[in-house]
């Protein structure tokens, strides 16, 4: 919406797209549009006044001895990590301390999205086949969590996770192992090590992607490919490393540390609700005509969901799950309440061991700036793909 | 509540209760299953808060229940409401939660919606900030309380109510700015609040406690409640500038022109005609925000600021009481759960009463 100042004329009509006005300079002052002096002047006080607000700061650092700059990156961090995936120590530098936290929190998000994405879309489509009992049972789990504070929940989890029974007397079921030591969940391995299956994969599944599209080859390319995968691993000696008590303790498999765990578990609790609610909305925002015509047509249920329903369902979702997959990404930054080494947490204990808050602070921003132009630009590409179907070009 | 209770007039009340619980096999299947894990979560959860709890008494005994220590809450919850606020005082935080209550209720309501309500709130805010403060601002009548004695409820709602009461003008004012055909104007707005959409709550709360009191000028002084207060606020204002200009989305061109025909300048434009239909379009968009507003000042709690969530948190390590975090968290978050629900029902009813306008 534009509401014209002075004058309703062309330039409002398409900004700097008048036909009579070419040219760079004619279309910046089209784009800058009316009372320029007004907001050239506007423009200056705010930047005087950061500049203010920069002076003081730059005092007040003088003050305290520290110099301004990027340049303690590479200066050895005197502070140990908690967990990390790639190997940290304490005289590693900086730098190396900020990229352990910033795949800390990838590893939180991204596993987080995809299990809340999963589950929201279970609770979602289960609150919505008719039974009286499960509906209520989903709105209620719903409503508990949406009206509840994330940290909140996050304490509870932690707390949880902290006073679960010692290796000995832990609960256990399914090879998955709950103790004050962490999360035990089974791992995949592979025997002759995870390259050349996963390559071997890639070429199954770029294979079948271009047969589909270019050779138009629609049936059965998909039961086929999973059964070469299958045939992959098996061949490749695809085994499950599960954990078990040996002595004082619970080894093998995969160990979530009780920090790791209650994030995730907090961050997909939280979020599957908000999915869950999206994505009922998005089905029944499906008019029941379409459903009728479907099924006159003889379509079975199945079908009618993943022709009918499902394309036109997921063009309310896609957007609306874009925004709480980024909205995750950015809450996973409550680690640094429980002790996880998230970027927000190794960045303020940078930011206290160096005094380099402003850059601390900078570096965290702009992070989480990129992160979330990467999941909104990967988002938009999937919404474009499925807005596109069946709407034609808009 | 509609396939229970449709028919509750009809003669035959069972069958079709029956028919929507176990018609079809899969049907039944979800219903067992349902029932299944109902038993699974129910018994256990009533021994614990009913049957095994202890109602009243001391720790120890407690210690030897296996349910759920109320007893706790009853020793804790006054630090839980109003953390260390001297108790011969507790009478002012008391009012103040009732005045900003009370102000969010009639905020909720349309009969109250005019000039005075817009008054109401910074008179109010200023009253419930030098009530809690007393010492100097109200003339020496109340004694001084330091702000390390806030906390709990009282905080959390006077962070939100004073967060909002700056965030919604300047967030109109924000997406006025987005709206507007002024390029320079336009990318004011939006890197401001791209930025602030794009960075985490508990970043801007670092920036509050780290870097604001470095850009203040010498010798000035902020609490750390006021300074987080002050940069929540800044944050919220661009998510609430987004929600404004949707609104300002659903006006179509036609009412400035119409309005701008008649003679009326831009801000009279705004004013009357704009404004209060693209307002009126978000209220429950706004009221979700706030919902979430809500919940999110629990992040004070990251940085040692003793609202709700914090003060609950910190009940727990009382060594007197040591660890009964379940019953404080179960309580901290009934009073969010009571605020927020509450609020949804609301946004819930004032969508359909302004549609069938």
């Amino acid at each position: 919406m534009s509401i014209p100042l002075r004058e309703a004329g062309p330039n409002e009509a398409g900004r700097g797209r008048s036909p009579h006005r070419r040219g760079v300079i004619p279309a910046l002052v089209a784009w800058w549009g009316p009372r320029p002096y007004t907001q050239l002047a506007l423009v200056l006080v705010i930047l005087a006044g950061l500049w203010l607000l920069g002076q003081n700061i730059a005092a007040a650092l003088e003050k305290a001895g520290i110099s301004p700059g990027f340049a303690f990156l590479t200066r050895a961090a005197s502070f140990q990590i908690g967990e990390s995936v790639i190997p940290f120590s304490a005289g590693d530098t900086y730098l190396r301390a900020i990229g352990v936290g910033v795949i800390n929190t990838l590893r939180v998000a991204a596993v987080g999205c995809v299990l809340a994405a999963f589950l929201g879309t279970a609770l979602g489509v289960l609150g919505l086949m008719g039974n009286p009992l499960l509906t209520r049972l989903v709105r209620i789990y719903v409503e508990l969590i949406r009206n509840t504070p994330l940290l909140l929940q996050l304490f509870f989890w932690i707390a949880l996770a902290r006073n679960l029974p010692g290796p000995k007397q832990a609960v256990h079921g399914g090879g998955i192992w709950l103790t004050n030591r962490g999360v035990y969940v089974p791992a995949p391995v592979v025997e002759a090590g995870w390259l050349w299956p996963l390559l071997a994969c890639a070429v199954v599944i770029i294979a079948v992607l271009a047969l589909r599209r270019f050779a138009r080859v629609r049936r059965g390319t998909w039961p086929v490919a999973l059964t070469l995968i299958a045939g992959i691993f098996w061949q490749a000696g695809l085994s499950f490393d599960i954990p078990a008590l040996k002595g004082l303790n619970v080894r093998g498999g995969l160990t979530l540390s009780p920090e790791y765990a209650a994030l995730l578990i907090a961050l997909v609790v939280k979020f599957s609700a908000a999915i869950a609610e999206i994505v009922r909305a998005g089905i029944l925002s499906v008019p029941e005509g379409q459903r009728e015509a479907a099924r006159a047509m003889g379509l079975s249920d199945w079908q009618i969901m993943r022709l009918v329903v499902l394309p036109q369902a997921l063009r309310v979702i896609v957007p609306l799950t874009t925004s709480v997959f980024l909205d995750l990404t950015k809450d996973s930054s409550l680690a640094v309440a429980i002790g996880y080494p998230d970027l927000v947490s190794v960045l303020n204990t940078t930011a206290n061991t160096t005094g380099q808050a402003i850059e601390a602070v900078l570096i965290m921003a702009g992070t989480f700036l990129m992160l979330n132009l990467c999941v909104a630009a990967l988002m938009n590409h999937y919404n474009r793909r499925v807005a596109m179907r069946g709407e034609g070009r808009r | 509540m509609s396939v229970i209770f449709m028919n509750y007039r009809s003669r035959d009340l069972v069958a079709p209760l029956w028919r929507s619980l176990a018609g079809g096999p899969l049907n039944t299947v979800l219903t067992l299953a349902s029932v299944l894990m109902l038993a699974l979560i129910l018994p256990p959860l009533i021994h614990w808060a009913v049957t095994d709890a202890v109602f009243s008494g001391t720790q120890e005994e407690c210690r030897a229940a296996s349910g759920a220590c109320w007893a706790f809450l009853r020793a804790k919850a006054r630090f839980i409401l109003f953390a260390f606020y001297p108790g011969e005082h507790l009478w002012r935080p008391i009012l103040v939660i009732v005045a900003l209550l009370g102000l969010m209720v009639a905020s909720a309501l349309p009969r109250f919606w005019g000039p005075y309500l817009i008054l109401a709130w910074p008179v109010t805010l200023a009253l419930a900030w030098a009530l809690m403060a007393g010492g100097t601002w109200t003339g020496g009548i109340l004694t001084r309380v330091s702000l390390n004695d806030w906390g709990g409820l009282p905080v959390t709602l006077l962070v939100w109510s004073t967060c909002m009461a700056f965030a919604f003008p300047a967030a109109v004012l924000l997406a006025l700015a987005r709206a507007s055909d002024m390029g320079g104007l336009r990318l004011i707005a939006v890197t401001y609040i791209e930025v602030m959409r794009a960075i985490p709550m508990v970043a801007i709360l670092y920036f509050a406690m780290l870097i604001l009191p470095l850009a203040l000028p010498q010798g000035v002084i902020l609490d750390k409640l006021i300074r987080a207060t002050i940069m929540v606020a800044l944050f919220w204002t661009a998510y609430l500038a987004e929600v404004v200009r949707g609104g300002l989305q659903t006006v179509g061109p036609g009412q400035a022109e119409a309005a701008q025909s008649l003679g009326l300048g831009y801000w009279r434009i705004m004013q009357l005609v704009v404004l209060p239909q693209a307002l009126r379009q978000v209220i429950p968009g706004l009221v979700n925000l706030g919902i979430g507003f809500l919940l999110a000042t629990s992040l004070l709690a990251v940085i040692g600021a003793f609202d709700l969530l914090n003060t609950a948190r910190a009940s727990t390590t009382d060594t007197q009481w040591l660890g009964f975090y379940d019953e404080a968290y179960v309580f901290a978050a009934l009073i969010y759960f009571l605020l927020c629900y509450g609020g949804s029902r609301y946004s819930r009813w004032l969508e359909t009463r302004l549609r069938r306008r």
